[in-house]
């Protein structure tokens, strides 16, 4: 157990020798494999805040229920109880009564309104409820749709699927496009490791012939570019982290200027812990395979 | 104990380099194995050394039979052996310390005791004031010392060597012959391949005579 231990260090240490050992090539392998995590990472996070922000936007996931315009206020109760109901079963449907008076009232205040409302003999609109669930799916939002139209008393429910319907669309296109980015990327990351370590091996390749000659194992002459590959790939992970961060930084405050001129609180949010631990980590993995590709490949060549 | 049994090695295109060869060197004991240039030398102490695998028959190493072992177990049966090469095989990209170190690195010591072992090797074979220096600053004689230096860091049962002195002038061949009669004093069994033939005379070895890969 100690030999083994003390070979692992002995590898880790031959590796972190080798990343000080050529500083400009490792930062050349460094951009490169940080340039090509950053762009699948960022837009991961862009999406995610695109996500975020469609979620937010007014309308999106509300559904519009219009009452008859004779139903009285004891129907708008009965109502407003349903909506309980579902909501001490589910937990998770928020609701406001819009009373005829004030929807007339809102109509009113409406730039070029006020004359024609004026006008007429008597209040048109019925008694409304603008209800928010907060699955936003548009296969729940339709679901919940036809289960309020369904009731006594409710004239219209309208909700905005199609717009639910083609964000969510857009949101999987976003997300497909962006696994096939990482894919490409990932394999470039893997190319990147594999050309480093495999010109490693053949410049070790007399070290290697006289550790195999004098009783090194396969894995004694494999595991420091393991190593080597894997803590290229964790540094070039933590570099795309650092790289996303800033130009989140960067875009905070332009973001939410215009959110603010839209009249919207809206803030980027940043990945914290689990989304670098998940770069630095995915890094080190792709690393790890790039280098046991190239040492499999290379040590047969070596002999 | 070293004992090979019709032991053949073909290599690929049918070129017999070792044919039929059966022997037995007795733990403690010094063996040359003499012949002319192509005699087959070189692939015989590969064959003890388990760099090579025999084509047929059987050579056991310390109660091993190194034909039929696993390739995987080859490694551990290797660090055995205190392998010095004609051409050194030294690694001129570090210092005189850490060529010696590579074996004990290899066996997993700690960096300590490994430091402490190497500095007695290099002490043993007269090269610890040059540990710092890198071998391509060192002479013919003293790169051979070297070698045997990293071939006993390890504290090998059995120590081979091809055509040790094979580069070195008269003085430096003797001194590094002086080493050998050394380490068998204390026990280990040594096995010499060379062409000198004065060796027989200085260290009465048991002597293995080859001519085109069969013993005479």
């Amino acid at each position: 157990m100690s030999a083994w231990l003390t070979q692992h260090r002995a590898a880790l240490a031959a590796a972190f020798r080798r990343l000080s050992s050529a500083p400009l090539s490792t930062l050349l392998s460094l951009l490169a494999i940080g340039i090509a995590l950053t762009l699948p990472a960022a837009g991961y996070v862009l999406l995610d805040n695109l996500r975020e922000l469609g979620n937010r936007a007014s309308g999106v996931k509300q559904i519009s229920v219009f009452m008859d315009i004779g139903a009285s206020r004891k129907d708008s109760n009965d109502i407003e109880n349903r909506l309980r109901e579902i909501n001490k079963l589910s937990g998770n449907l928020n609701w406001r009564f819009v009373p005829r008076e004030e929807a007339l009232q809102r109509l009113q205040k409406t730039e070029g309104m006020a004359e024609i409302v004026a006008s007429l003999p008597r209040n048109p609109l019925p008694d409304a409820f603008i209800v928010e669930p907060q699955d936003s799916e548009p296969a729940a939002l339709e679901a919940l749709g036809q289960t309020l139209s369904a009731w006594p008393k409710v004239a219209h429910v309208q909700l905005d699927s199609a717009w639910a319907k083609r964000f969510s669309a857009f949101l999987r296109l976003g997300r497909l496009a962006l696994t096939l980015l990482a894919g490409l990327f990932a394999a470039g990351l893997v190319a990147v490791t594999f050309n480093t370590i495999r010109l490693q091996v053949m410049a070790q390749a007399a070290e290697i012939e006289v550790a195999r000659m004098i009783g090194a194992t396969d894995a004694f002459i494999r595991r420091p570019f393991y190593y080597y590959g894997a803590l290229q790939g964790a540094l070039g992970g933590l570099l795309a982290a650092a790289l996303v961060l800033g130009g989140l930084r960067l875009l905070a405050a332009p973001v939410s200027e215009l959110a603010t001129l839209y009249g919207a609180a809206f803030t980027l949010h940043a990945p914290l812990g689990q989304g670098i631990a998940a770069l630095t980590l995915g890094g080190a993995l792709l690393g790890w395979l790039g280098a046991q590709l190239s040492v499999s490949l290379s040590l047969r060549q070596v002999g | 104990m070293i004992v090979a049994s019709n032991l053949t090695k073909r290599y690929p295109g049918g070129l017999e380099a070792v044919r039929d060869v059966s022997f037995t060197i007795k733990s403690g004991q010094m063996a040359l194995i003499s012949g002319h240039s192509g005699a087959g030398k070189t692939t015989l102490v590969k064959l003890m050394a388990s760099i090579e695998r025999p084509t047929s028959g059987s050579l056991v190493v310390n109660g091993q039979n190194l034909a039929t072992l696993r390739t995987s177990a080859l490694p551990y049966v290797r660090r055995h052996f205190g392998l010095i090469f004609q051409d050194q095989k030294l690694l001129f990209d570090r210092s005189a310390l850490d060529n010696v170190l590579l074996p004990l690195n290899i066996a997993g010591l700690s960096r300590r005791d490994a430091i402490r072992r190497a500095q007695a090797a290099l002490d043993k074979v007269g090269l610890l004031p040059r540990e710092k220096a890198n071998p391509i600053a060192l002479s013919g004689g003293e790169q051979q010392r070297l070698a045997i230096a990293r071939a006993v860091v390890n504290r090998p049962t059995v120590l081979l060597a091809d055509e040790p002195t094979a580069n070195l002038d008269a003085e430096s061949a003797s001194a590094i012959l002086d080493l050998f009669i050394d380490f068998h004093r204390v026990g280990v069994t040594v096995v010499l391949a060379t062409h000198d033939q004065s060796w027989i005379e200085r260290c009465h070895p048991n002597v293995l005579r080859l001519d085109h890969g069969r013993l005479l």
